[in-house]
């Protein structure tokens, strides 16, 4: 049988590399949505870990949850960037600084 | 080493490779299909959690769903790779040390926190049905939830068209609510004509 340790180690990895993501793609919208898109999967997986080895649904159902809210976070995410890119003619995130802030 | 923990290795490096190609590979085109490869191992790591409701729904709404989607803005927009690509590698120290020391010290305490490893309460009992199990909860337990998680999607959708929805300087297009507030007098106008004696008369 597998212990629980794995999967939390697995997910703890997936969760690191998702952020290497963000700081290496510091140009490229899209694939800094992907590198997001890790992370919630590493969040899933230590949520199902749990949920089965601690023998409570309720686990589970966070997950749905979450597959649910990142779902129309990505579809925004990807909205604003279509829209973004007819503005500018760019995914660029320095030529986002138009709001000096 | 069981046959189950055979699948897990051989999964989890797949699914760690795959994860690695996304953030690499220098066409987001091929980031998109690696991060496909990348669910689709997940959702094979959640069967082995017996979980099967939720590896399938992985499946159907995020690689049929989510990564389609990622996949149409990818090939629809067109960007200039090479000038993205611009210092890529010089983020490297940063990211590989930030990268580096999160994963040690997750890693160290996740190996050293549980120092009797949990084992799995094993498989269900023949019959359980995990689908049927989740449905009970969630229209019970979490039935607010559920329709909050309605009413999110219902707003990204709206949101995701309008933000994305052009219009058109050249379109022609009516206002309704200027259509309603018109009045009998704007649109019609009677004319006092004086009556004249037609010709030939008597």
């Amino acid at each position: 049988m597998i212990p629980l340790n794995h999967f939390l180690i697995l997910g703890a990895l997936l969760f690191a590399i998702g952020v290497v993501g963000i700081f290496m793609n510091r140009k490229n919208l899209i694939v800094m949505l992907m590198a997001i898109e890790l992370m919630l999967l590493a969040v899933n997986m230590n949520f199902v870990a749990f949920s089965h080895y601690l023998n409570d649904l309720s686990g589970q159902v966070f997950v749905f949850f979450i597959l649910t809210v990142a779902a129309a976070e990505s579809a925004i995410g990807l909205a604003i960037l279509v829209a973004l890119f007819r503005n500018l003619r760019s995914i660029d995130v320095e030529d986002l600084g138009s709001l000096k802030g | 080493m069981t046959f189950q923990l055979i699948l897990f290795w051989a999964f989890a490096i797949v699914l760690i490779g795959a994860s690695l190609a996304v953030i690499l590979v220098r066409n987001p085109v091929h980031a998109a299909l690696f991060l496909v490869l990348a669910f689709v191992t997940a959702s094979a790591l959640w069967l082995l959690l017996y979980a099967e409701f939720l590896a399938m729904t992985l499946i159907l709404v995020y690689v049929g769903a989510v990564m389609v989607l990622f996949l149409f803005v990818v090939m629809m927009l067109d960007i200039d790779i090479a000038k993205l690509r611009e210092g890529f590698w010089g983020n490297l120290p940063l990211a590989a040390l930030v990268g580096i020391l999160m994963a040690a010290e997750m890693v160290l305490l996740l190996m050293r926190g549980f120092s009797e490893p949990v084992m799995s309460p094993g498989a269900p009992p023949p019959g359980f049905s995990n689908t049927k199990a989740l449905g009970q909860v969630i229209y019970t337990d979490y039935v607010f939830a559920f329709e909050l998680a309605a009413i999110i999607l219902l707003v990204a959708i709206v949101s995701a068209i309008a933000i994305t929805l052009r219009t058109r300087k050249e379109t022609k297009y009516q206002d309704p609510g200027l259509q309603s507030q018109v009045k009998a007098k704007d649109r019609l106008k009677i004319i006092k004509v004086a009556p004249t004696k037609r010709e030939g008369t008597p």
